[in-house]
């Protein structure tokens, strides 16, 4: 096991640090500042060299799963290979030294990369019109359920307050509908994992303003009704809301706007392939129908002959409004459009064909084991859900047992616990950018943990054995909160202004 | 280019298990209606090679203009060390540390940024990182009105002073929860916060929170202490909004007033972000322990492992839309953690005093631009009074016209403040930071005094 290592505070030593970084102002640079305005202590901030600094946090990083480095079939999350050329295109010097207030004459690059990426996009989900601004996926949930809200009032349409959301919907979406002022609907999903149609004709009336759906869904399958959810909720009056989070399952194989759907948002950093950086940046794109473009967040990028410039609040007057300081993540966008530009017409469709080959391939294959998919009358989408409900009740084990065992064997854990609805479940997305290879090992590992469930309780139940800590006590964690380094010291009194 | 490692005999075994005899098959499910066609709004792929090459030429096309605007976003050095570490792969590749023991990495670097922004800004407890400083100044009016028990108004005071952009993100993200933002205008001799129109909002009736930015969009001081215990002396909770890199010198919010501020936030980008054409960046939040649990995002905490070892683990998840769905805090599910990483080691390099250091030289610099600039005629200052690292110019014509002619010569002289402050027009904002030289300024000094000469005599050009 790894020796613990020490926070940053306790490397390097009192009156060392990174000086070669720091720059000499003169000693009357801040003469001005009225004294009374000064810091007295200084804060409490690490005292170590530059190289105390590098091996700190690259041994840090030694600590961390990621995808460069492990399997990491995440449920939801899409932990697609990061093609390296994405980074190093989006990391020119002009882009990133580029003030976001610079004008658009000497923008033009940087704006043609963006309006192409809102064309690319608008194609691909078959929506009128796209803005980039959000940025991640829950803010473009936000803006979504913004606009529905927008689109009803313009119309005078006051008394729609209710968004329909299934059980089975991520947590941001009900988080989101309440964020939007509106009451949250639940709607129960029947055995086969598709919606529950009559519970929808029950739920939706005057007041519905939309429905926030994944398709595929959360479960792991293509919501079959569509056609018919989309009849029921325009009928009644409300907008369909398309949860971008599945799209790498059906890229160039359905169009969300062929749905029916009037406003969806795309998670950049997993159908398009962005880095989560250890939790972001995300990008959460918005694209909506024609009657809802002139609703979208601000700024976008328009073109006129050639020449492109950021449309504002004056092209834009009924626009939900800006969401972020300047214009969202751009080097997320970045990455995005050199990944589609990569990817091409034909790769969109390879991606949605290899996906869905490796979920259907795995999910196959985890079921000749002994596991017990959730849905097994159905067609995997480009990830599936295992239930260990049986498995719990024989061996007393849980869903987070395996998830720990895992990690031991050198895979990331597939998402857990989610949706809520399925005990002890287990989702798993391989992702199309994984090798048979790959999976077959992971199918291998889930076959020993199957055998330690009979075999070798202590040892599931026990773990991770092999990682940096064992299994850490979340209950404590939130019960004796600790949530800043107890041994920093004092600031020294700052030197004299 | 899809990065699909499949050899066609995988595709055909892998088939085979499934028992489909096509990929085609798979998507069966799909009602044969609803199949996309041909993407054709799709451009062709290009190879790696082909797409670097378009990269090259677009950033070109933008060029390195020498950048005098500030606005928000800063120009400072990012030592090389930063970035070489935040794009090593296991930080840029890793998800949110769901599972906590194969993050490690990740989870005790957030533990230390957050113990980092909490001394820095002399609070409590700090969040793992929001999505920018607006957005963050957004979530902390929403948190402001679940955390003021003793405030049913749901009024949050926002002076002008505040960046515009802030005022509208705010406007857009809380707006739809019944908050009612009311606009306190400034002085305009000093540029600062008219504390008499405070008063006057008060008056009509009860106040969740007053936001302060200090220094203020201007550049200049808000008087923080008089307007911390203003803000409590009427049960109001005092939101700051802080430029991380001032806070080397400046006394923190922490310690503003009798009491401190309740709820601070910012703009992180200044700590080892570049500028990056506007993102991503990342903000800051952080508060009183007492308000933890009304805080967003997501929070670190270290704690012990079934051995009985110390380590880090994500914490009071049950403030979250995963868990609490509909009653959550905040919808937010990512934070900004690659750009916390960046942060993170920046201040590591940097200390306290490197920071102090960095303020000071990033304020000598505007100095002298300042002095230079207002050596020209047609230039003079549009406040009294200190600033920081930032100031107002009036100009004796529009501004744009100026700012474009500076541009076309390759300088972005500043930020035109018609749209935002018509009283104030012409007049543009000017910043420096410590990355500018002699010669930089009396490039720009130069430039501007050519473009505001009068036009000599026609017959001079023939």
């Amino acid at each position: 096991m790894a020796m613990r290592e020490p926070t940053i505070f306790e490397c390097g030593a009192p009156g060392r640090g990174a000086s070669d970084q720091w720059p000499t102002p003169s000693p009357d640079a801040l003469a001005d500042i009225p004294p009374q305005l000064r810091r007295k202590r200084r804060p409490a901030l690490p005292e170590a060299s530059e190289l105390d600094v590098v091996r700190h946090y690259t041994r840090l990083s030694q600590r961390n799963f990621c995808i460069d480095t492990h399997f990491y079939p995440l449920g939801s999350c899409t932990m697609k290979y990061n093609p390296k050329a994405c980074n190093q295109y989006a990391m020119l010097p002009e882009f990133l030294g580029r003030h976001p207030l610079a004008p658009a004459a000497s923008s033009q690059g940087l704006l043609r990369c963006l309006h192409e990426l809102q064309e690319i996009l608008k194609s691909v989900t078959g929506m009128g019109a796209v803005s980039l601004v959000p940025m991640a996926g829950a803010q473009g949930e936000f803006a979504g359920v913004s606009m529905i809200r927008a689109y009803h009032r313009s119309r005078g349409d006051l008394g729609r307050d209710e968004i329909v959301v299934p059980e089975a919907a991520h947590g941001t979406n009900p988080a989101t509908a309440t964020m939007c002022g509106f009451r949250v609907r639940e709607i129960p999903v029947n055995a086969d994992g598709d919606v529950d149609l009559a519970a929808l004709r029950a739920a939706v009336g005057p007041r519905t303003a939309g429905i926030m759906l994944t398709n595929p869904s959360t479960l792991g399958v293509f919501e079959r009704h569509i056609v018919e959810i989309e009849q029921i909720v325009h009928g009644a009056g409300g907008l369909l809301y398309y949860d971008g989070a599945n799209l790498n399952a059906i890229l160039g194989k359905v169009r969300p706007g062929d749905m029916g759907f009037d406003v969806i948002h795309m998670n950049l950093h997993k159908t398009f392939s962005t880095p989560h950086g250890g939790g972001g940046p995300g990008a959460g794109a918005v694209g909506v129908s024609d009657r809802l473009a002139p609703f979208l967040p601000i700024p976008i990028v328009g073109e006129d002959r050639g020449s492109f410039r950021w449309l504002d609040e004056t092209d834009l007057p009924q626009s939900i409004g800006r969401l972020s300081t300047f214009m969202g993540n751009v080097g997320v966008l970045l990455r995005a459009y050199v990944y589609v530009r990569m990817l091409g017409r034909d790769g969109m469709r390879a991606v949605a064909d290899h996906a869905t080959l490796n979920a259907n391939y795995l999910c196959a294959r985890l079921a000749a084991l002994g596991y017990d998919p959730a849905y097994p009358s159905r067609r995997a989408s480009h990830e599936f859900l295992i239930t260990l409900k049986r498995q719990s009740r024989m061996y007393d084990v849980s869903a987070m047992d395996v998830a720990k065992r895992l990690l031991d064997l050198g895979f990331h854990a597939p998402t857990t616990y989610f949706p809520l609805m399925v005990p002890e479940c287990l989702l798993i997305e391989p992702t199309e950018t994984e090798s048979r290879a790959t999976l077959d090992a992971f199918a291998a590992a889930m076959a020993r943990i199957l055998a330690e469930m009979q075999n070798d309780r202590d040892q599931l139940k026990s773990a991770p054995h092999a990682m940096p800590v064992r299994r850490l006590d979340d209950v404590r964690a939130a019960k004796q909160l600790d949530l800043t380094w107890p041994g920093a010291p004092a600031g020294p009194v700052s030197a004299s202004p | 280019m899809a990065f699909i490692p499949h050899t066609r005999a995988d595709v055909e075994e892998m088939l085979a298990v499934i028992g489909v005899g096509s990929l085609d098959a798979l998507f069966e499910e799909i009602p044969a209606p609803l199949r996309a066609a041909e993407l054709t709004g799709v451009p062709e792929a290009l190879t790696e090679m082909q797409v670097g090459r378009l990269m090259r030429e677009r950033a070109a096309c933008d060029g390195t203009p020498l950048c005098f605007i500030g606005a928000g976003a800063y120009e400072h050095h990012v030592p090389a060390a930063v970035w070489a570490i935040t794009t090593r792969g296991e930080f840029y590749t890793a998800y949110t540390p769901y599972q906590a023991e194969a993050s490690q990495g990740t989870l005790q670097l957030l533990y230390e940024f957050q113990t980092m922004l909490a001394t820095l800004t002399g609070m409590e407890v700090s969040n793992a990182s929001l999505y920018d400083g607006a957005s963050a100044t957004g979530e902390a009016c929403l948190m402001a009105v679940r955390a003021n028990r003793k405030s049913t108004s749901r009024r949050i005071l926002v002076p002008t002073t505040l960046h515009p952009r802030y005022r509208e993100v705010g406007h857009s993200i809380a707006g739809q929860q019944g908050l009612v933002f009311e606009v306190v205008p400034y002085d305009p001799a000093r540029g600062t916060i008219a504390v008499d129109a405070l008063d006057r909002a008060a008056a009509g009736g009860d106040v969740t929170a007053l936001v302060v930015q200090q220094p203020n969009f201007f550049g200049g001081f808000e008087d923080v202490d008089a307007l911390t215990d203003w803000a409590h002396a009427h049960d109001a909770l005092l939101i700051a909004v802080v430029n991380p890199i001032s806070l080397g010198m400046l006394r923190s919010p922490g310690e503003w007033g009798q009491r401190g501020a309740d709820i601070v936030v910012g703009e992180g980008q200044p700590l080892g972000v570049p500028l990056s054409s506007g993102g991503p960046y990342f903000g800051f939040m952080t508060t009183r322990k007492e308000f933890v649990r009304h805080m967003p995002g997501r929070i670190v905490g270290r704690t012990l492992d079934s051995a009985g070892q110390e380590g880090y683990t994500l914490t009071l998840q049950a403030r979250e839309q995963h868990i609490r769905r509909a009653k959550a805090t905040s919808n937010i599910c990512t934070n900004q953690g690659l750009l916390v990483t960046a942060a993170t080691i920046y201040l590591s390099l940097m200390g306290a005093e490197g920071l102090e250091r960095t303020a000071a030289a990033a304020h000598a610099r505007t100095r002298q631009l300042r002095a230079a600039l207002l050596g020209i005629p047609g230039v003079r200052g549009a406040f009294d009074g200190p600033f920081f690292h930032e100031t107002v110019l009036r100009l004796d014509r529009p501004v744009a016209p100026v700012l474009a002619a500076l541009a076309a010569q390759g300088i972005l002289g500043g930020y035109d403040l018609a749209r935002d402050y018509p009283a104030l027009a012409p007049a543009m904002l000017v910043c420096a930071t410590e990355t500018k030289t002699d010669a930089d300024i009396e490039r720009y000094a130069a430039a501007l005094e050519r473009i505001l000469a009068p036009a000599p005599p026609s017959t001079a050009n023939s």
